[in-house]
């Protein structure tokens, strides 16, 4: 936003009453909406005390949820880092057909409720679904096993790697890696020793929100689930059973767990994205230089 | 690179086999799907069943549990969820397993005793401390300044139930007058003061928000909460007439050919049947079919004229045609007034 020091006209906003308003309507908002639940959680968690917690989290089927959770996102997360990166290499090195479709089409997993989008995995690989008949004719079954959950969850967190590279790649152009090409260099030369830096810092953003969506999902993972705890009960799914069994303290423990990925998530996310601003206004400053 | 690859795909298939699998091994293992509010009954049930299958045969055993809406269940099972038995709280989600999967035979419910429901419960009232309005029958519901908390019929299975039980009542007591059969109903209805989307939601309604005099649910869960509030906060009122609620178990046959455990999911329902599962179940505020536990506990379940949905509406699907659906009795019913 341009400061119009030059300009006396007095904005909304200028005098004091009206700002200290505004401020303290969102610090509040803020507090009541997410900062309390947030507190919520660590305080129920440890309502029983440190024991009852660490009981808790070490109770048989807590620890499968957790060993799920992590499992499903160490699949997912490789998955979409090579399938955005591809994805993304693809629609701005290139120009052909159908290229603008396929950007827009990279987004319907963010238009798609999860909820949706689990049922429609269903009906395609359920016993009944299209592709599912046959797989149950060759006796492999995808939903309601663990395959399922990673196969919805690549779907919902599929745009995040994209959709962060696609614009840092388009300013930044092609034109080092065609010198890389006039020069002879191969083509995975060209990618790790000229692409790859350049979006280094978007990619791992990419990713670590790739990671927080994936280990958090719920709507979709609890349609191909199946629910059966202690085999395809990821953690989000036992915080809901958890709370269902009247079992407050242990769906808090679990509760607090995603909380603190959650809370570690944002801290390496600040830090990229800093890392980001620095990289782009780095690339502005050269190009109008 | 290579190497490193190698490493983080062994690490990855060791894991996947690791979470792929049951948390704990044993020699044999069975999965129950069930609904979602019957977690401690068969987190009991199992640890019941394990011991006495270990002792008959030697084997361990791991059974796991599924649990959700019956519905969601049923069509998960259609769908693919490979689960040797299922335990539900409607008749209805079971009949859905043979009409649309054809995951099991049409008349699964003459393989077990009882209709294939190993134990029962009733539509009841829960009232405040000394029953101040006097609700005795579902006469009594009618009473001019009564005010009723139920699920609504429309949403939910504890609804239906409810008003199916009522329509019982009814016809018990006015025979074939149609008319004042539809007279009662639509009072009954009239006196319903908030219509909740589940169980849940109107016991919410009943002790939180303090909203009615009486709260209309099972029998179990009414049994349950007069449990849970002390000093006789709350009282159980049995009526007279009531209607048969069904808890229907039956094996897949699909399935447990496939995972080979026809032998185990059979014995796992019939001991559902034995005098100390029979018990067991009792202590969970359902009514069984053993003579002797029947004896034990006849002060917590007293007599009552059980009606069957056969009674009542002939079949399920006549009852939702008839009475649930869209313009339905229960709409017009509701309209009327």
């Amino acid at each position: 936003m341009n400061a119009t020091q030059s300009s006396r006209h007095r904005r909304v906003g200028d005098s004091p009453a009206i700002k200290w308003l505004l401020i303290g309507t969102a610090v509040a908002v803020a507090i009541a909406l997410l900062i309390m639940p947030l507190l919520v959680i660590f305080v129920e968690a440890l309502g029983a005390g440190w024991g009852t917690l660490a009981d808790n989290l070490t109770d048989q089927y807590t620890l499968h949820a957790i060993g799920l959770t992590l499992f499903v996102a160490a699949l997912t997360v490789p998955l979409n880092l090579v399938f955005g990166t591809a994805l993304a290499w693809l629609v701005t090195r290139f120009r052909f057909p159908g290229r603008k479709l396929l950007i827009t089409l990279i987004d319907i997993p963010f238009a798609v409720s999860p909820v949706v989008a689990g049922l429609l995995y269903l009906l395609l690989y359920g016993r009944n679904g299209w592709v599912g008949s046959w797989l149950a004719d060759h006796d492999m079954q995808l939903m309601f096993s663990w395959p399922g959950i990673v196969m919805v969850t690549v779907f919902v967190t599929c745009p995040f790697v994209a959709r962060e590279l696609i614009p840092l790649m388009q300013q930044q152009g092609s034109e080092e890696e065609e010198a890389g090409v006039v020069l002879g260099a191969s083509g995975w030369r060209i990618f790790r020793t000229i692409t790859l830096p350049n979006i280094k810092w978007a990619l791992i953003y990419g990713v670590v929100l790739t990671n927080a969506r994936a280990v958090g999902e719920f709507g979709a993972v609890s349609v191909v689930s199946g629910n059966i705890r202690g085999q395809t009960n990821t953690l989000p799914l036992h915080v809901e059973l958890l709370y269902q069994d009247y079992n407050i303290v242990g769906a808090f423990a679990s509760a607090s767990l995603l909380a603190g990925i959650a809370v570690f998530t944002l801290a390496v996310k600040g830090f990229v994205e800093w890392r980001q601003t620095r990289t782009l206004n780095r690339l502005q400053t050269e190009e109008a230089a | 690179m290579p190497s490193k690859l190698k490493g983080l795909f062994t690490g990855l298939a060791l894991s996947a086999s690791l979470f792929a699998q049951p948390a704990v091994s044993a020699d044999r293992e069975l999965l129950n799907t069930s609904y979602d509010i019957a977690r401690e009954l068969f987190a009991a049930y199992n640890v019941h069943f394990n011991q006495y299958w270990e002792e008959k045969t030697g084997e361990t055993l791991e059974v796991s549990q599924s649990h959700a809406g019956s519905s969601k269940q049923a069509q998960a099972i259609i769908q693919g969820l490979k689960a040797d038995v299922a335990t539900f709280n409607q008749v209805t989600d079971i009949d859905i397993l043979h009409a649309r999967g054809g995951l099991i035979p049409e008349n699964w419910a003459e393989r077990l005793p009882n209709n294939s429901s190993p134990y029962y419960s009733t539509m009841a009232f829960l009232v405040r401390k000394g029953n101040p309005k006097n609700i005795q029958n579902w006469d009594d519901l009618i009473k001019e300044d009564v005010a009723l908390v139920m699920p609504n019929p429309k949403t939910s299975g504890n609804g239906r139930y409810t008003y199916l039980a009522a329509l019982g009542y009814a016809q018990d007591r006015f025979g074939d007058d149609q008319k004042k059969i539809d007279s009662f109903l639509q009072d009954f209805l009239s006196h319903v003061k908030v219509f909740d989307s589940g169980g849940r939601g109107a016991t919410t309604t009943f002790i939180e928000r303090e909203i009615g005099d009486v709260l209309l649910t099972f029998e179990s869960e009414v049994l349950n909460l007069a449990d849970r509030y002390e000093n006789g906060e709350y009282e159980v009122v049995t009526p007279k007439v009531s209607f048969l609620a069904e808890f229907p178990v039956t094996w897949i046959d699909e399935y447990v050919k496939q995972n080979k455990t026809e032998d185990l999911a059979k014995a796992y329902l019939e001991h559902l049947y034995s005098e100390d599962a029979q018990r067991l179940l009792a202590g969970f505020n359902y009514r069984v079919h053993n003579e002797t536990v029947k004896q034990e506990t006849s002060d917590r379940f007293p007599e009552v004229k059980l009606l069957p949905i056969d009674a009542i509406a002939g079949s399920w699907e006549n009852a939702t045609k008839e009475h649930f659906a869209s313009g339905g009795k229960l709409d017009q019913l509701q309209r009327r007034r």
